[in-house]
């Protein structure tokens, strides 16, 4: 299957509904530690862009906090194309990015600990 | 014997397209009764109207049967053409085999066959028609108008200038509605107040006109031409025949913490009050909710200092019932509430507040004075934010799926008027889109960019957070710079989307007239209908049709009151023949029909019926005015002994139909 209908598949978003407000990424608290923001997810994944986000470790930064979800004003849901575009590069390699045995070492103090949860969500799948 | 016509139209290629129309035609040659049948490219046509014509003459047709697009098209067309060739205009039935047929089937084979049905099932019904003659109804020359914002009052206006009486409704205690409360307009400028008021008194002056302030429409009944309304005039605890509108009573008041609706709550009034000094009708009003005397019967200040002796706490609510020929909603909108909203911390700061706050805190007659001041401690804020957007094209469920139209303008006006003023202010504009179509509309934004320096940013505020020193903390995205931006705010203005008024679906109720889901009125053509809702006699004025701004309601408020005098011209109106009417020979008085009669049409009455053994006896009969019936025929499926038929589509026309559908 074509990457982008993958990434439309498994998080059931419809990224046409996006009207390119910007609120996900105006809401963002991660912005900085992101390379590609949430407003770029959705575009990107629209215009078939997928390789750049698969290979950007934006999508390991992402909280998963779903603030973007939750504001979006079209319903579009940009969480869970982070997400989607994150399963599509596990089931690709086969495997993780990281053990979860290996997360707490990769961690420093500053991190929230929202992400340090999300982190275990994330990389024990 | 019946001599029928055939004509089968093309309509270009939107019905010959789908549908083999010279099969049509032929197949319909051969049914029992059918003189003529042909097929033409433009049955509307002049050239097809005189076919049609011309045969009606020449082979001398009793019956037409046109198969052609939707009888709501050109219904009317045909049967003036039936009747300008000097057979009755009710001997026209239409097979719809446009809409019905060519525009939802595409296999050819199967659009034909269902195209020469309908023809068949046309000339089934047509076989038994009956000439009907349309009768008259009176015209009642007064107009209501439900709404006195700047909607209601142009369309008063109007009507009155053609020498109507018109009586304008207002809920509230002053007519002038959302446009009082505005500082100033776009894209001129000119302050509100001082050209609306001048148009309110001319309201208050006119002759025509009768305000009936404080006041909520009860009931309508009636039909087009024929309204009646109960109107109530609410216990306002003033005569308003006697209050000079001095305003010593709205001084003296001992009740000073009574929240201000007319500055949206920013500061207080006292329990008696006149929204604003240039109120029409200047009279008083005491709120019942927080007067002293009322409550709890000590006080009476206002009435002590009343020089007019006008205060009168006995008063109660007064019903009035007036006959109206056309009846007009102008009811007019608010901006919603922003309980969804709660990322913008309006509920959480005082120095979140909507655009219409901002309106009052730079209006002269505002709780500032015209200042711009933070409410929370009265201090000039240096870093302004707008917000666009809220609530408004959101399809979440939280707000309004439509666009407002009107923020982005005002928007512009805010920050202009802002930099204009005080021009150590940073202003700073979140947008999604920038929408100025209208005239000088883009121009005045341009301005705003250009000429006042106000920083618009494509991008969204995602956050508002108040901080412990009173600064607002904005969040928000800047998408052309692909940044996050960071903003320390001391003013956060929020453009929130317009919704209808909250008593629009109550009047629509009452009017019979239809809403859409946003609960919008309907109008009877979103094109070429744009001021008449469905229901015949009912006009729409203003925003409770659809977002607009002031040129634009005013524009449309006097295409509504075109359309009123319109109607109001006319002496006589021609009602729909195709009424019911009730054989009393077989009506056994069971009241089924009245219960279900939406208008009230059917009546009963008590008459004399020879009976076969000469004897005389006395039987209750449902009587049917054709002047109020519309023809919906709900009291023909009703009625059990089949004694209501309608004229023009009796059951014996339908059955006809129907096995001419199944043969």
């Amino acid at each position: 299957m074509d990457k982008r209908e993958e990434i439309l598949r498994i998080s059931g978003v419809d990224v046409r509904k996006c009207m390119r407000c910007g609120k996900c990424s105006g809401t963002c608290p991660n912005y900085d530690e992101m390379e590609y923001h949430p407003h770029q997810f959705v575009y990107m994944v629209e215009t078939g862009n997928i390789e750049p986000l698969m290979n950007s470790k934006s999508i390991y930064k992402c909280l998963s906090c779903f603030a973007c979800a939750d504001r979006c004003p079209r319903g579009v849901e940009p969480a869970k194309v982070v997400e989607a575009v994150r399963l599509a590069v596990i089931r690709q390699k086969g495997q993780n990015h990281l053990k979860a045995s290996q997360v707490p070492d990769v961690l420093d103090e500053d991190i929230p600990q929202q992400a340090f949860v999300s982190a275990f969500r994330k990389y024990s799948k | 014997m019946h001599r029928i016509g055939v004509f089968v139209c093309h309509c270009g290629t939107n019905i010959a397209g789908t549908v083999d129309v010279k099969a049509v035609a032929e197949a319909l040659g051969k049914e029992p009764g059918v003189v003529s049948s042909v097929e033409y490219q433009y049955m509307c046509s002049e050239a097809g109207q005189t076919l049609i014509k011309d045969a009606i003459k020449n082979l001398k047709l009793t019956g037409v049967v046109i198969c052609s697009c939707s009888p709501r098209m050109h219904e009317t067309t045909f049967r003036r053409t039936a009747a300008a060739a000097g057979i009755n205009p009710y001997m026209v039935e239409i097979a719809n085999i446009r809409e019905q047929c060519s525009w939802i089937h595409k296999d050819k084979a199967t659009a034909t066959e269902k195209a020469i049905i309908l023809g068949r099932t046309a000339i089934a019904k047509v076989t038994l028609n009956t000439p009907l003659t349309s009768m008259e109804s009176p015209v009642t020359k007064r107009a209501l108008v439900i709404g006195g914002g700047i909607a209601g009052i142009q369309t008063a206006l109007d009507i009155a200038e053609a020498g109507f009486e018109v009586d304008i409704v207002e809920k509230n205690s002053t007519i002038g509605g959302k446009m009082t409360q505005i500082d100033k307009t776009f894209p001129t400028l000119d302050c509100a107040a001082c050209i609306l008021t001048p148009k309110m008194v001319d309201c208050a002056q006119n002759e025509k006109i009768n305000i009936y302030s404080y006041s909520e429409v009860e009931s309508v009944s009636g039909f087009v031409g024929n309204f009646t309304a109960k109107i109530k005039k609410k216990a306002r605890y003033v005569d308003a025949a006697k209050c000079t509108g001095c305003g010593v009573c709205t001084e003296k008041c001992p009740m000073k913490n009574v929240p201000n609706e007319f500055n949206l709550g920013m500061n207080n009034r006292r329990a008696i009050y006149i929204p604003f000094a240039q109120a029409v009708p200047k009279v008083a009003t005491i709120d019942a909710d927080y007067c002293n005397m009322l409550k709890k019967g000590k006080c009476g200040v206002c009435a002590k200092v009343c020089t007019a002796g006008a205060i009168d706490y006995k008063q109660q609510d007064e019903y009035v019932e007036r006959e109206y020929g056309a009846i007009v909603a102008a009811t007019g909108y608010n901006p919603i509430s922003l309980e969804n909203y709660d990322e913008f911390a309006y509920s959480q700061s005082k120095d979140v507040i909507t655009s219409l706050e901002f309106e009052r805190l730079t209006n002269a007659a505002g709780p500032t004075s015209g200042q711009l001041l933070r409410p929370s401690d009265g201090q000039h804020p240096h870093t302004i934010v707008f917000v666009q957007c809220v609530g408004s094209r959101d399809t979440s469920g939280c707000g309004k799926p439509y666009c407002s139209k009107i923020c982005c303008m005002y928007t512009a006006k805010h920050a202009m008027l802002t930099r204009d003023k005080y021009p150590d202010t940073d202003v700073y504009v979140f947008y999604i889109d920038v929408r100025t179509p209208g005239k000088n509309f883009d121009e005045f934004y341009r301005r705003a960019v250009e000429e006042y320096g106000v920083h618009y940013i494509k991008g969204m505020v995602g956050k508002v957070s108040p901080r412990a020193d009173g600064k607002l903390m904005v969040q928000a995205s800047d998408l052309i710079a692909n940044e996050q931006l960071h903003i320390e705010a001391d003013l956060v203005v929020l453009a929130a989307a317009i919704e209808p008024d909250k008593s629009a679906r109550s009047v629509a109720t009452m009017l019979t007239a239809s809403m859409d889901t946003n609960d919008f009125f309907t109008e009877a053509h979103p094109k070429l209908r744009p001021v008449e809702s469905p229901t015949a006699g009912v006009f729409l004025s203003g925003v409770c049709q659809g977002p607009k701004d002031i040129p634009e309601t005013v524009a449309q408020a006097s295409a509504c009151a075109a359309k009123v005098i319109g109607l109001l011209a006319k002496d006589k109106l021609t009602c729909n023949p195709c009424v019911a009417h009730s054989n009393e020979n077989l009506c056994n008085g069971c009241s089924a029909c009245e219960k279900v009669c939406p208008y009230g049409a059917i009546t009963y009455s008590d008459k004399e019926f020879r009976m076969p053994d000469r004897t005389v006896a006395i039987r209750r009969v449902a009587l049917v005015n054709p002047a109020v019936c519309q023809g919906c025929g709900a009291c023909t499926v009703a009625c059990p002994s089949g004694a209501m038929d309608l004229f023009g589509f009796s059951n014996k026309q339908i059955m006809a139909e129907v096995d001419a559908i199944c043969k």
